[in-house]
């Protein structure tokens, strides 16, 4: 990483809009995330924040505007983009027939990080030592979510989207996944994220509320 | 570190270099392989539903030589191609409800290479029995001898182009909920020429003809798929995702 006083931002969002079902969800969104910025995305239910994720993860098209990695327009550069980012939705990704070592192996082997013993230990590390062969639909839901978190134990990805970390965690998993969130901003990473708790208590958090601007649109 | 307790503390950085694509390519093999087969019941389904119609078939028609015979590569080929184009029907949806499917497209592979290896070992586990169980359903349908080596070749070639154009319409029905109608009359006319060619080479070869160019056209469907399908498959999963 560079110099802390000039670092360029890793996502630059410019003239974001998007709509769905002919709803304008948010509209000339600009949006710089540095290194070390920690992103939440707040609004009431229906108001975009995953469809702003979603967006800049490229799953779904935005109307008009542009989203750029490092600089260049995304869409040029989708591989280094990617291959940059851990998105993490509502959805977990967790193959229910697999176990958790299988799961987590698949992801793994995306990154070029192989080491057996490394995984077993990001399993132990989200409190699933035991748990390491059972197929994903015996573990419960909040089980399953550590499982995907998991992931974030090990990867080298600068950029983090989550679409409610939390959800399913019990208290103690909670605490422990807001620590990791800003070991990881304090490793010169960046997360935008969306979630109803407050977490009010992370340094260096940043808050962007939607909604706001299509007020009118929401009961 | 903690045993019991969860504390998410992050692994040492150990700088691990981006793995090629065709290592990626292989992990989604094996990963595929294990998936595929720990769901046995699917794997098994279009295999019975194979075996059944060829099965039944004598005994609501007439056990006779006189009357089997001629049929019995139309019955093997429709038999076999429908249970394919069943087993297609589910290919993408259950990544596509997990959301493994959109973790694919984020991967920073490509798209259409994760999707070949589903494909393949889809291919591999459903289609490659069926092809292997046909030659003794073809001996209960009176199949003459020298058809059977032109009924495996056919339906070896067959099966591939079936399961690339099938493959086509699941990534395209995935996000459509139990599909299995729309997909039908969308990949349904693609199967028409492979039905056609296929059943020809073999009634060529019963006839005592040369089957060669009928398997040529086949050989080249299925080369055609192979290089149009993948790109196709990818296109139709960014769609269906998109909707999501």
């Amino acid at each position: 990483m560079s110099e802390s006083a000039s670092k360029p931002p890793l996502l630059t969002v410019r003239q974001l809009d998007c709509e769905r079902d002919e709803r304008q969800l948010f509209s000339s969104l600009d949006l710089d995330i540095y290194p070390g910025d920690l992103l939440q995305l707040e609004g009431p239910n229906g108001a975009g924040k995953t469809s702003l994720l979603r967006v800049l993860a490229g799953l779904l098209p935005a109307s008009s505007g542009e989203v750029f990695w490092q600089g260049e327009p995304v869409k040029q550069v989708s591989d280094d983009y990617y291959r940059s980012l851990v998105f993490i939705g509502h959805l977990a990704g967790i193959k229910p027939e697999l176990t958790p070592l299988e799961n987590l192996r698949w992801y793994a082997a995306l990154e070029g990080f192989t080491q057996e013993e490394d995984l077993e230990k990001a399993l132990v590390g989200v409190g699933l030592s035991g748990f390491e062969d059972q197929p994903c639909h015996q573990l419960s839901a909040g089980q399953k979510r550590r499982v995907a978190l998991a992931r974030l134990l090990f990867t080298q990805r600068p950029l983090w989207l989550l679409d409610e970390p939390f959800t399913a965690l019990d208290k103690e998993g909670v605490a422990a996944m807001e620590a990791l969130l800003v070991a990881h901003v304090a490793d010169g990473g960046a997360i935008i994220l969306t979630s109803h708790h407050a977490l009010e208590n992370l340094p260096g958090l940043k808050k962007l509320r939607l909604g706001k601007l299509a007020g009118d649109n929401h009961e | 570190m903690n045993k019991t307790a969860a504390t998410f503390c992050r692994l040492k950085a150990k700088k691990s270099n981006l793995p090629s694509q065709g290592s990626v390519f292989l992990a989604a093999l094996a990963r595929e392989g294990r998936l595929q087969v720990r769901r046995r019941g699917d794997l098994l389904n279009p295999l019975v539903f194979f075996a059944l119609v060829v099965v039944l078939f004598p005994l609501g028609i007439s056990p006779t030589e006189e009357i089997l015979a001629p049929v019995a590569p139309g019955v093997l080929w429709v038999a076999a191609l429908l249970a394919v184009l069943m087993s297609l029907d589910a290919l993408f949806r259950p990544d596509l409800m997990d959301g493994s499917l959109e973790q694919q497209q984020l991967s920073g592979y490509s798209l259409a290479a994760l999707a070949m290896a589903k494909l393949a070992v889809h291919w591999l586990l459903t289609s490659l029995p069926l092809i292997l169980l046909s030659p003794f359903l073809g001996i209960m349908l009176y199949l003459p001898w020298e058809a059977q080596g032109v009924l495996l070749l056919s339906l070896l070639l067959g099966s591939l182009a079936l399961s690339l154009v099938g493959g086509i319409g699941a990534a395209l029905t995935a996000g459509l909920g139990k599909s299995g109608v729309l997909m039908t009359l969308l990949v349904l006319p693609f199967y028409i020429p492979v039905l056609i060619f296929g059943t020809g080479a073999m009634q060529t070869a019963i006839s005592g003809g040369n089957a060669l160019p009928h398997l040529a056209l086949l050989g080249a469907l299925a080369a055609l798929a192979l290089t149009l399908a993948p790109w196709a498959i990818a296109a139709g999963l960014r769609i269906t995702l998109s909707g999501e």
